[in-house]
């Protein structure tokens, strides 16, 4: 899958603030991925984990991923096979733990007008991503720096520190 | 021509090998410490060393300290604990705290952090480590790992929010109410992953334990720092700790030009009142007395926010000769075995006790929610950082949170209440 483009992804919405401890619950941070897997996001819809499917993308509100510093909370999302996340800001601790494990994380101010079970693409004008809604809506986003962009690409921070090494 | 800069961007420059750098540029710092713990450190870091072939890029630089699954609760904790020491000794790390306290406490405590570095943690509470005057920032063991392979990492240096606050805060007031009311006023992401710099009257006029407080809860602000200048409070602190005057020398150039660039904040420490934050979020914020009918089961006194020998202190100086009101739990779970033994000296521990606490572990505890966490249905008052739904037991468990003062006081009564009628 190429990781800057997708099309017919569909939407789960959840709402502003939603928490690493809620991504990646405490309790079973002992565990792997598929354990934390198991438990995503319980505590804010608990029909998230069982039905969420590779490439559907995760629209939320305002400061996605405040909280600790548990990379299981952006590896988990990817784990479950997130094509990416769509939110008007994000914690900056989030936001750095998602691009070093390729988790795609796009800044779209206008991210509370895609609805629940919609149907969007994302497109990039160079460095910037647009995601489109099936309406032809285009939802402009923050540029993304193209080190951050070369972790997606590359699938994350080790893979890519792996390639340099074999390049 | 002058470059007038901010805190942040001389530490970040220093660190960057470069005269001054300019907000808002991506720049690769040399990392003069790496600290991470039992569950962001060994377990993660050591698969992922392995595949890449490479090794720790300076061992004198790393600090490893077993905080969050000690003691082990169950066989899948007392792995992590193993490997965790296993890998230590495998990887011959100089600096390695085991079981004696939490992270961002026994840090400091072992003289660690000097003004000026420039570090990371593998913890989103390290900012706490700009109390020293240092820029130190959380991040996840991914990123940690491309810290131990380069010794370095990139950073986009941020524009300052300065917290200016005048006047001296009230006795039974402090530096977590001053940390609460500042979240509840600017949101758990105000500080925008930029940096927040702590300064004025009553500021200065705080200790070590309680500027601490401040840096680390600049992470439920949504800071990458929180910083505070260094003076003559943490260059005694530090001397008293064993810190050579070699290793001090220059930390008075590590300040904010008059004349850089920053948002300016303004606050009057002499008038504020003990907070609250009330489930489920620490920006959820209004004063003590709008929560007198709240009735806590459990008191809780735990955490590198709220733990620390001042703040055990705080809450002896309100529960001294008396016991908590039937129907509450007290629990303590001191930062560090160092504090703990010196509040032990002081009667402190013994006033907790005779009031009715149960001691527990120098640990995470149950703030990190890793292991042993609260009951179903309890109504929590706590000295730690985070209340967010689930985090320290089930969804059903709400947790209020306030200062040491304010939790001390709310045990003795029953019900949530201001420390300063206790104390007067």
């Amino acid at each position: 899958m190429n990781p800057r483009n997708f099309s017919n992804a569909r939407v789960w919405r959840v709402g502003a603030d939603v928490d690493t401890d809620a991504l990646a619950p405490g309790a079973y941070m002992k565990h792997g991925l598929e354990v934390i897997g198991w438990h995503c996001l319980e505590a804010v819809r608990s029909d998230f984990a069982s039905g969420v499917r590779e490439g559907d993308v995760l629209v939320a509100g305002a400061n996605f991923g405040i909280g600790s510093s548990r990379e299981q909370a952006a590896g988990v999302l990817r784990h479950l096979g997130l094509a990416a996340v769509i939110a008007p800001s994000y914690s900056g601790l989030y936001f750095r733990n998602a691009f070093n494990l390729g988790l795609l994380l796009l800044t779209c101010p206008e991210a509370d007008k895609i609805q629940e079970g919609e149907r969007v693409a994302l497109h990039f004008e160079g460095d910037t991503p647009q995601v489109i809604r099936v309406n032809g809506e285009r939802l402009a986003c923050a540029a993304i720096p193209g080190f951050l962009m070369d972790m997606v690409d590359a699938g994350g921070l080790l893979p890519l520190l792996k390639n340099r090494k074999q390049g | 021509m002058t470059h007038p800069q901010t805190l942040a961007q001389k530490l970040i420059a220093r660190a960057a090998g470069r005269p001054h750098v300019a907000v808002g540029e991506v720049v690769t710092c040399d990392v003069d410490l790496a600290m991470f713990h039992d569950s962001s450190g060994p377990r993660r870091l050591k698969p992922m060393l392995g595949e890449l072939g490479a090794d720790i890029w300076d061992k004198n630089k790393v600090v490893l300290v077993l905080d969050h699954y000690v003691p082990a609760q169950d066989a899948d904790a007392q792995k992590i604990i193993q490997i965790t020491r296993d890998t230590a000794k495998q990887w011959q790390l100089p600096h390695v705290i085991d079981s004696e306290g939490i992270c961002h406490v026994v840090l400091p405590e072992r003289g660690h952090l000097k003004p000026g570095m420039f570090c990371v943690g593998g913890d989103s509470h390290s900012p706490t480590g700009g109390a020293f005057g240092c820029y130190m920032f959380g991040i996840g063991a991914t990123e940690m790992l491309g810290v131990c392979v380069t010794g370095q990492i990139w950073v986009q240096v941020p524009r300052t929010l300065r917290m200016h606050w005048s006047g001296r805060l009230q006795h039974g007031v402090s530096a977590k109410d001053m940390m609460l009311h500042m979240i509840g006023r600017f949101g758990m992401n105000g500080g925008q992953y930029q940096a927040v710099e702590f300064s004025g009257s009553a500021v200065h006029a705080l200790s070590m334990a309680e500027r601490m407080t401040l840096s680390n809860m600049s992470a439920e602000m949504g800071a990458q720092a929180g910083l505070i200048a260094a003076d003559a409070t943490t260059l005694n602190h530090l001397r008293s700790i064993g810190v050579s005057p070699e290793q001090l020398e220059g930390a008075g150039q590590w300040f904010t030009d008059d004349d850089a660039e920053f948002e300016q904040h303004l606050f009057d420490a002499s008038r504020l009142s003990p907070q609250v934050a009330a489930p489920h979020s620490p920006a959820n914020t209004r004063d003590v007395a709008d929560f007198s009918d709240i009735q806590p089961t459990i008191a809780y006194i735990g955490a590198c926010t709220g733990a620390k020998l001042e703040d055990l202190r705080a809450a002896a100086s309100v529960l001294k000769g008396q016991r908590v009101a039937a129907g509450v739990q007290l629990m303590v779970a001191p930062a560090s075995a160092r504090e703990q033994a010196q509040a032990t000296q002081e009667g402190v521990m013994q006033i907790l006790q005779d009031a009715g606490a149960t001691i527990l572990p120098n640990s995470c505890g149950a703030c990190a929610g890793y292991g042993a966490t609260f009951p179903e249905g309890a109504t929590v008052i706590s000295s730690t950082a985070r209340n967010f739904k689930g985090r320290m037991g089930p969804a059903s468990v709400n947790v209020y949170l306030a200062s040491p003062y304010t939790v001390a006081a709310s045990a003795l009564r029953g019900r949530i209440s201001d420390a300063r009628e206790v104390l007067a």
